[in-house]
């Protein structure tokens, strides 16, 4: 049983991990109904920008600049790219966000430089063995992990509210169902989707501080947005808590069929058996856990 | 003035059917078909021929299947990458182990291979839609990944995971020389764009065109959303896994998994979009510009001889490669396919104002 235990509270913190850069995208989607497939670059960028900054100066000084320059970056993108594709389709959204990737990969390392960074936040990285009294032999838990948890379930929270209870919330969620109608209404669409870039960028920051306490600041980093979007698909884009459920459900399959699965079909499977976990759920419900529901009109 | 259609009646319903009604596009159609087939072999260098040409007409031919897919059913897909590589490793497998077989049905085995595993992974745009099929069809690109690069079988036991192609030949006659195979390919790709322009002005193009309309409501007409969808799925993937087979025999001559991976999938998609959705020739148009701009934006820092590490220059391609997609999906987003649909009209009126 502990074995088991272990594999499965080890799938819930990459869970959580991978949660985290979810909600980068559901955040934007919700928003402006964007599928922003440059948070992987968002992320390498505030990290990139965090882990050189903390280099020459102390560390909240550091976050708040890395804070800014996310800030920086939403307001450039809506002026330069969103400002132009008001009412465009879905799909040539989606690949204005390539084209911001693209842009972001090749700026980021150009001006932070493109070798493999360092940020350590001071969180414990040795393991701990718990309930030894339960389980033989205890059960293997990391402490850096936990606390990842918890900020995560702080940012959750804080966003939950956010969009609930605050008259900015309520015109972001406006923007996401209908640009024109919340135009209409009198809701600054250029300074709604600024806003939620800048959320989005500051989870992104969050994100990257965290994966590269664990990984190192390098460019692999915006390969976990290629790890994130399985989960989106299978919490559903609009949904917060989606992003939530959908991360934790796909770390620990993930790691059970890594751990049990894996030896017998040869290894390898972490990088596609995510998309084919929420293949499954998508066949039996199409919009993704908690995503609404869409009714269709002719 | 020269480009109008005044005075060219057409008096049966095969003309009025015709695949260029207008004399002019006829014209221009052969001019540019001598052109490919008789003025290029003439005039280009080893060069041209490798590094642009072939590389230009094999990915077209994939960003016509692709076109077929998400320009005309609507169907976003980001698995184009892991269809080329079942064509491939299909027409590969197929040349080693049945070595006997003509080349030409091994391309087209391997074409019909890709379009059953191309229909297996459209069977989930029957229930979802948009986006997450896009993401679902990410799913198929890295499921092959993994079995390319990790069941032995496919590569025939290869030590190194890479596999090389046989010798191109076809009737007896080797396909060697870099003009040899223009040639081929360049027949290949123009037999499958013609299929592709008539299949699309076909009832079954319309059926793809509504169902990506508005899938339901063509459901309402009578239009059975399991055949159109699919039938999409099959036609654009025995293309792309061609292209696949082409891409790999004639192209590459030695591959692994890596070459088909997911940027793959993406630059296709870009091409599409680029080109133009719903255009044959805007795959094309957008085949030329995603080949070509790379090339480009490499030579431009020896052109203005500025002393560019090769870091610095790949930063600076990846910015500039970001900065002109997002310029052209503002400028145009129909692609560059409008563009040219536009040039013409003005053509028509030309040099009077109306």
């Amino acid at each position: 049983m502990g074995p088991f235990i272990e594999v499965v509270l080890g799938g819930l913190m990459a869970g959580v991990l991978y949660s985290l850069v979810a909600l980068g995208f559901v955040l934007i989607y919700k928003a402006s109904g964007v599928f922003n497939f440059a948070q992987g670059a968002m992320v390498l960028l505030a990290a990139l920008a965090f882990a050189r900054f903390s280099e020459v100066m102390p560390m909240p000084v550091a976050f708040v600049l890395a804070a800014l320059l996310m800030v920086g970056a939403a307001f450039v993108i809506e002026r330069m790219v969103l400002r132009h594709l008001v009412n465009q389709e879905g799909i040539i959204l989606f690949l204005a966000t390539f084209g911001i990737t693209y842009f972001i990969e090749g700026f980021g390392p150009q001006v932070f430089g493109d070798d493999i960074y360092r940020i350590d936040l001071g969180m414990p990285k040795e393991p701990k063995i718990v309930l030894e009294s339960m389980f033989d032999g205890g059960i293997l838990i990391n402490l850096e992990d936990f606390i990842a948890a918890g900020i995560a379930a702080a940012l959750v929270t804080f966003l939950a509210i956010f969009f609930q209870k605050t008259a900015t919330g309520r015109a972001l969620r406006a923007v996401a169902d209908d640009h024109q109608a919340a135009q209409s209404v009198g809701i600054p669409l250029n300074r709604i989707w600024v806003i939620v870039w800048s959320v989005s960028g500051f989870v992104a920051l969050v994100a990257g501080m965290i994966w590269g306490s664990k990984l190192g600041v390098q460019f692999s980093l915006v390969l976990i947005a290629l790890k994130a979007i399985p989960v989106v698909i299978l919490g559903g884009f609009t949904s917060v808590p989606g992003a939530i459920v959908g991360g934790l459900i796909i770390g620990v399959g993930e790691k059970i069929a890594e751990v049990y699965l894996g030896p017998i079909i040869g290894g390898g499977i972490e990088n596609w058996f995510a998309y084919v976990l929420a293949l499954g759920f998508l066949l039996f419900r199409p919009e993704g856990l908690f995503g609404e529901r869409r009714i269709e009109r002719v | 003035m020269f480009y109008r259609e005044n005075g060219q009646f057409k008096t049966s319903y095969e003309a009025d059917q015709a695949l260029f009604p207008i004399m002019q596009d006829r014209v221009f159609i052969v001019v540019l078909l001598l052109v490919a087939f008789v003025g290029i072999p003439l005039l280009a260098d080893e060069y041209l021929f490798r590094a642009i040409l072939i590389p230009f007409l094999i990915l077209s031919l994939a960003a016509v299947g692709l076109n077929i897919l998400v320009g005309y059913c609507g169907q976003i897909s980001l698995g184009t990458g892991g269809f080329m590589m079942v064509g491939a490793y299909a027409a590969y497998n197929l040349a080693v182990r049945v070595p006997d077989l003509n080349m030409l049905v091994v391309f087209i085995l391997a074409g019909l291979i890709t379009t059953v595993v191309g229909m297996i992974f459209g069977i989930p745009s029957l229930r979802i839609k948009g986006l997450y099929l896009a993401v679902a069809t990410l799913a198929a690109q890295f499921f092959l990944d993994w079995l390319f690069s990790r069941v032995k079988w496919f590569t025939n036991d290869s030590s190194s995971g890479s596999v090389s192609a046989p010798v191109l030949q076809v009737f007896g006659f080797r396909w060697d020389s870099p003009v040899e195979k223009y040639l081929f390919v360049l027949s290949v790709v123009v037999l499958f764009s013609l299929i592709a322009r008539n299949l699309v002005r076909s009832h079954i193009g319309r059926s793809w065109m509504a169902t990506r309309d508005m899938d339901v409501a063509a459901e309402i007409i009578g239009i059975r959303p399991v055949y159109a969808k699919l039938s999409a799925f099959a036609v654009s993937s025995f293309i792309v896994g061609i292209a696949g087979a082409l891409w790999g025999f004639v192209h590459l001559g030695s591959w692994e998994p890596l070459a088909f991976d997911v940027n793959r999938s993406f630059s296709l998609l870009f091409m599409v979009i680029i080109g133009g959705l719903g255009s044959i020739l805007g795959s094309f148009l957008g085949a030329a510009f995603i080949v070509i701009l790379p090339l480009l934006l490499n030579q431009v820092p020896h052109w203005l001889g500025l002393p560019m590490s090769t870091a610095t220059a790949a930063h600076f391609e990846a910015m500039i490669f970001g900065a002109l997609i997002i310029f052209f999906l503002i400028v145009e987003p129909h692609g560059l396919a409008r563009l040219w649909a536009i040039a013409k009209e003005k053509l028509r009126l030309w040099p009077f104002p109306h």
